[in-house]
């Protein structure tokens, strides 16, 4: 655990008042039996409930960015812990801590530029035209003004500074 | 009943176009009220924009809803994404007053407003609740006997609090619907897991998201079908996609083909799988293809 600061403290107790449901956790181990992440990869989401109660070490860890939110460990778990809501507001907190897995930045600038986290490319183009639909989709792609909506609402929520901007060396995190 | 405006989202029209095809053609020979929603943008997707930025995340979905709110419409989603982003979004905005405020705040800044006046809708939900299975089976011009393994997914079924769609242990709506168009539904285990793609799992650490497709794909192909039916376009890409990435990595080939729901409706109509966007797949299974031309 680390050695808790003033920041360390302030960093907590958003977490406590984000996830504070979480404290009513019995450790039964029924979300982490239901996890079908945690069947082929390292997540195991009693531990991280466990950890997001008691330490900022939590934002750091990958196995945060391991769930699909699937939803199995929420629906099953006997103390109504809404646990996907904790996995939002914990990956949340650690993105405006500067931690970001290097891929989902990318997606990030995806939406910004295009306003689609999947943008339309040539192939698909080709196969809209074949298919009989219009080459370029009727969303923010062909419409201009949309899309300057859509830039203008990202930068008043500050999203583009969140993504964007950031230091490359915090855009890692650790194994646990 | 409100008309239905049809969010396509980022996957359909910008990587499997033949889902879109399919909605466009079954809507209108279903005489379904829909138009397309002009000028949206991505729902935003769930597992990506929601963890990093909640008011982000509720402003884009706001600004969608409200493109159909000035129309007058329910909106309808052909993804389970989309579905989970609209559906949560407009209801967590007309529960919460004070967060609605907040968010109207960023949207005056475009000059549009957040009113809470209609309803998110997914087309199984729709078809099943407003037409029902034997509302479907009216339409049905070719049965299609085959077998079919389903996929839900995730965010269809859950938080089940939310959707009001029953038991998401042993759902069967999806399975009527199927079964509706003269397939048969095979029931396998694991049929409810997750395909892996969520959460921002199958963009960031793809070979980890890949396994849990596999799982699936394993005891699908035990089950022994002739294709997999999704209500997601996410999923079809981790289902069909993925089963090329999952060959290159292992060398296994399942070489099952996938279809979204509204492609199999489509088959079911009437519609040539060239038609549908069936052929636009990854995996190509031209047995499957050549039975339907057939007429089996
Ligand atoms: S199921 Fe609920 S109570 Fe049980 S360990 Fe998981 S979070 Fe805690
Ligand atoms: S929501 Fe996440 S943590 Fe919970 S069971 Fe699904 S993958 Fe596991």
């Amino acid at each position: 655990m680390s050695e808790p600061t003033h920041d360390n403290t302030n960093l907590l107790n958003t977490m406590k008042a984000a996830c504070r449901d979480t404290l009513r956790c019995m450790q039964c181990g029924v979300c982490s039996g239901s996890c079908p992440s945690g069947r082929h990869m390292a997540i195991n989401i009693r531990r991280l409930v466990k950890k997001a109660a008691r330490t900022v070490d939590v934002l750091k860890d990958e196995q945060l960015w391991m769930c699909t939110t699937c939803y199995n460990c929420q629906e099953r778990c006997p103390r109504n812990i809404d646990i996907v809501e904790a996995v939002f507001s914990l990956r949340s907190i650690a993105v405006h801590e500067g931690i970001m897995l290097p891929e989902h930045g990318r997606v990030s600038g995806l939406l910004i530029r295009h306003g689609h986290a999947v943008p339309i490319d040539d192939e698909r183009k080709k196969q809209r035209t074949e298919l009989g639909l219009d080459e370029i989709p009727l969303t923010v792609q062909s419409c201009p003004e949309g899309l300057e909506e859509v830039r203008t609402l990202l930068k008043s929520c500050g999203f583009d500074r969140l993504t964007g901007d950031r230091d490359k060396s915090n855009a890692k995190t650790e194994t646990a | 009943m409100r008309g239905l405006s049809l969010f396509l989202g980022c996957v359909i029209p910008n990587r499997y176009p033949g889902i879109e095809m399919a909605t466009k053609l079954c809507l209108a020979k279903m005489d379904i009220d829909c138009v397309e929603l002009k000028g949206a943008s991505c729902c935003p997707a769930p597992g990506l924009f929601r963890s990093f930025d909640r008011t982000a995340w509720l402003a884009l979905a706001a600004r969608n809803i409200v493109l159909s709110e000035e129309l007058g419409r329910d909106i309808l989603t052909v993804c389970n994404g989309c579905y989970s982003t609209l559906a949560d979004a407009n209801r967590i905005m007309k529960d919460d007053k004070a967060l609605r405020e907040q968010v109207n705040r960023h949207l005056a800044g475009i000059g549009r407003e957040f009113k809470g006046s209609i309803e998110i809708r997914h087309i199984i939900e729709y078809l099943h609740r407003e037409l029902g299975p034997q509302g479907i089976g009216k339409h049905v011009e070719r049965p299609l006997d085959i077998r079919a393994a389903v996929h839900y997914g995730c965010h269809l079924l859950k938080p089940s609090r939310e959707r009001g769609l029953g038991s998401f242990e042993r759902p069967e709506f999806f399975d009527e619907l199927i079964e509706s168009l003269g397939a048969t539904s095979i029931d396998y285990p694991d049929k409810t897991e997750c395909c892996g793609a969520g959460g921002g799992v199958r963009s960031a650490l793809k070979e980890d998201s890949l396994r849990l497709a596999q799982h699936k794909l394993s005891r699908i192909k035990e089950a022994g079908v002739d294709c997999i039916v999704n209500a997601c376009p996410f999923c079809h890409m981790q289902f069909d996609l993925g089963q090329e990435e999952i060959r290159r990595i292992t060398g296994i080939e399942y070489n099952i083909p996938v279809l979204h729901y509204t492609q199999l409706l489509g088959l079911a109509l009437g519609f040539t799988p060239d038609m549908l966007g069936i052929n636009l797949n990854v995996i190509k299974n031209n047995t499957f293809v050549q039975r339907i031309e057939n007429g089996q």
